[in-house]
């Protein structure tokens, strides 16, 4: 059975108070009495009632008064105002500023029995409500990734109908959209959760460098090779390999990485002992694998191995229903993280957020939340919170010169990448170096700086 | 007579059928019940602004002059009751406590433009009588629109609702009564009003 509510009754005529207490005592509710609008303040400091019976008219601290105090202390409670004849215009201005509803003295009892029980109907569908909400929220969510956009509800699908298998999968799908975030999702959805998931970026390591990464070396195979080193595929035994950023390799590993998909063996660099490796690959990359294999710059044969099941992920810019979702959990995120209270997206910087093209998709989204977060000390987060909210997003203030619009461009990939100057150098496809000739250039330094 | 639970009749009430009341209840509840000497109509409880009567202050009086030793002391009045806070009440007793009071002036058919129908009247006050006798015994309002808990707002409801516990109720009644008793271990005993 559920808990019966507890009814707070507000009135400074004792007759009244203890007569509604005896009358709602026989209803087994648990009833508490105040005499002011003070003590019913204290009290609903001390505990939560989930119905409040307000006196109007009380002598020091009035029923409107002590209305808006209660509703700062207690949102949740619903608070019906006891009123005479000669105070109903008073009670309807109290139910403008959240009143349930209004009785006249003397009731009727069935009128109180009656806005009680319209009260708890109305607080059981509230929560009612809430659990939807949540479990509505459950669906939008898949492990980390969010999205209620049908593009990601079919991306929620695929996960978990490929999960379960040990198929190959190939991601794709611009930066900063939630690669490795799925990749990790199939893994934690996988028969393999309970084993390794061993991420490798290989764009960021050069081709000798990622040859050890993945297949390990045995000491002295190479000048360097001072003890024996596992590679990833030993490490990510019986469970799942990603190999991000799988466009970037050379032809060289390419034909490694084949070697390894077909005979599901690895053999260690310098070492003559061939391994028997059971390894899940999960490969994901932000270039357009067709067109690298029409220009030779990608093996065909590889593509088909990797590409067995493929997922695409759309750039936040075409599924912007999402924004909304995705500002919230980041600021939830981050206010956790932050230690900050209860901080939300206000009108001026949603309406920014979803102007905005976002080139550096969710990723760029994140940190601009977090970096929101920083700068922002309020309760919300409005536009002058926002890095974009000074400078220009229409097509027709873009800047007009080629210069300035590297700036402009270099700053943007710079932000979606949280200043990351490999990631935004991978980015703007230059080597680090050329990025910081061009930050000195154009005196490009981050924000805070 | 069994001592157990005391009807007091307030002004001019059939003492006729307060007895066969007084039988029902020993029926149900399995206590002694009688009805006492007759007193005087509440003036003290008079409320001229309202033209009705303030059961807090009958209730308090009967209080003030209950017996000792009785599980419950009910007064049964003609007149038209109300608590401050209520336009009227058909009764209202002590929660857990020994006096409660009923009212028969909205039992009456005739309060509703019926024509007067004593056995109606009499199965009503039964049911009024068995209600605030389960409050007095710490029993809160039953949701089962038969039994005699269900909490009675308009007279629709006395009329639905049996003259009896549902089992639920009368367990716990049963198990009120016997704590009582063990407590003041007056089951059987003779009243004393």
């Amino acid at each position: 059975m559920p808990k019966m509510p507890r009814i707070l009754v507000v009135d400074d005529e004792q007759p009244m108070r203890e007569s509604l207490n005896d009358w709602l005592k026989e209803d087994g509710y648990r009833v508490g009495l105040a005499a002011s609008g003070q003590e019913a303040v204290d009290m609903a400091r001390k505990e939560p009632w989930e119905v409040i019976l307000l006196d109007l008219k009380m002598p020091g601290m009035d029923g409107l008064k002590t209305l808006k105090k209660l509703k700062e202390v207690r949102p949740d409670a619903e608070v019906l105002m006891m009123t005479a004849y000669a105070t109903v215009e008073t009670a309807v201005q109290a139910m403008k500023q959240g009143a349930f509803d209004y009785l006249v003295k003397p009731f009727d009892p069935d009128e109180v029995e009656v806005q009680i029980k319209k009260i708890i109907t109305h607080k059981e569908l509230v929560l009612e409500n809430i659990l939807l909400r949540r479990r509505l929220e459950e669906t939008y969510q898949f492990d980390e990734i969010i999205g209620k956009s049908d593009a990601m509800q079919e991306v929620f699908e695929l996960i978990s109908r490929v999960a379960p298998t040990d198929s190959t999968v190939l991601i794709t799908g611009e930066s900063g959209t939630g690669k490795e975030l799925i990749a990790r999702a199939i893994h934690g959805n996988s028969s393999r959760c309970f084993m390794p998931f061993i991420a490798v970026s290989c764009g960021a390591l050069p081709d000798s460098l990622l040859e050890s990464e993945l297949f390990g070396y045995e000491k002295g195979a190479f000048t360097g090779a001072e003890h024996t080193k596992k590679g990833r595929f030993e490490m990510a035994h019986r469970g799942t390999l990603f190999l991000d950023e799988i466009g970037d390799v050379s032809l060289k590993t390419q034909v490694d990485l084949l070697r390894v998909l077909q005979q599901k063996e690895v053999q260690r660099l310098g070492s003559e002992k061939v391994m028997e490796v059971d390894v899940r690959i999960i490969a994901a990359t932000n270039r357009d694998l067709a067109k690298a294999i029409q220009e030779k710059r990608f093996r065909e044969d590889l593509y088909y191995r990797l590409n067995v099941i493929h997922i695409e992920v759309p750039p936040l810019r075409e599924r912007k229903d999402d924004i909304p979702l995705l500002a919230d959990e980041f600021v939830r995120k981050y206010c956790l993280e932050m230690n900050r209270e209860e901080v939300k997206v206000g009108p001026s910087a949603m309406k920014q957020l979803m102007a905005y093209d976002w080139p550096g998709n969710v990723r760029e989204l994140e940190n601009i939340i977090e970096r929101a977060l920083v700068i922002g000390r309020g309760n919300e987060i409005s536009a002058d919170d926002l890095p974009f909210s000074r400078k220009e997003t229409g097509p027709e203030t873009f800047p007009k010169s080629l210069k300035m619009m590297e700036k402009v461009h270099i700053e943007r990939v710079l932000e979606a990448a949280g200043w990351n100057i490999s990631r935004a150098a991978r980015d703007l496809d230059i080597d680090r170096q050329t990025l910081y000739n061009k930050l000195e250039k154009y005196d490009i330094r981050r924000g805070d700086e | 007579m069994a001592k157990g639970v005391i009807i007091c009749p307030i002004g001019p009430v059939d003492e006729g059928m307060l007895d066969r009341i007084a039988r029902h209840i020993e029926m149900r509840c399995s206590v002694a019940c009688r009805v006492s000497a007759k007193t005087d109509i509440p003036e003290y409880a008079y409320d001229e602004r309202r033209c009705q009567y303030n059961s807090t202050t009958i209730l308090k009086h009967l209080i003030g002059c209950c017996p000792d030793d009785v599980l419950g002391y009910l007064g049964v009045t003609h007149v038209d009751l109300f608590v401050p806070i209520l336009k009227y009440v058909f009764g209202l007793a002590e929660m857990e406590g020994r006096c409660a009071v009923i009212s028969m002036c909205r039992l009456r058919p005739e309060f509703y433009d019926r024509s007067p129908d004593l056995n109606l009247l009499e199965e009503r006050v039964k049911k009024t009588a068995l209600h605030e006798l389960g409050h007095l015994l710490g029993l809160t309002h039953c949701k089962n629109r038969r039994c005699v808990m269900y909490s009675s707002v308009r007279i629709e409801d006395t009329d639905i609702k049996r003259a009896d516990f549902c089992p639920t109720c009368s367990e716990l009644f049963t198990w009120r009564v016997d704590t009582c008793v063990t407590v003041h271990g007056f089951k059987g005993s003779e009243v004393q009003g």
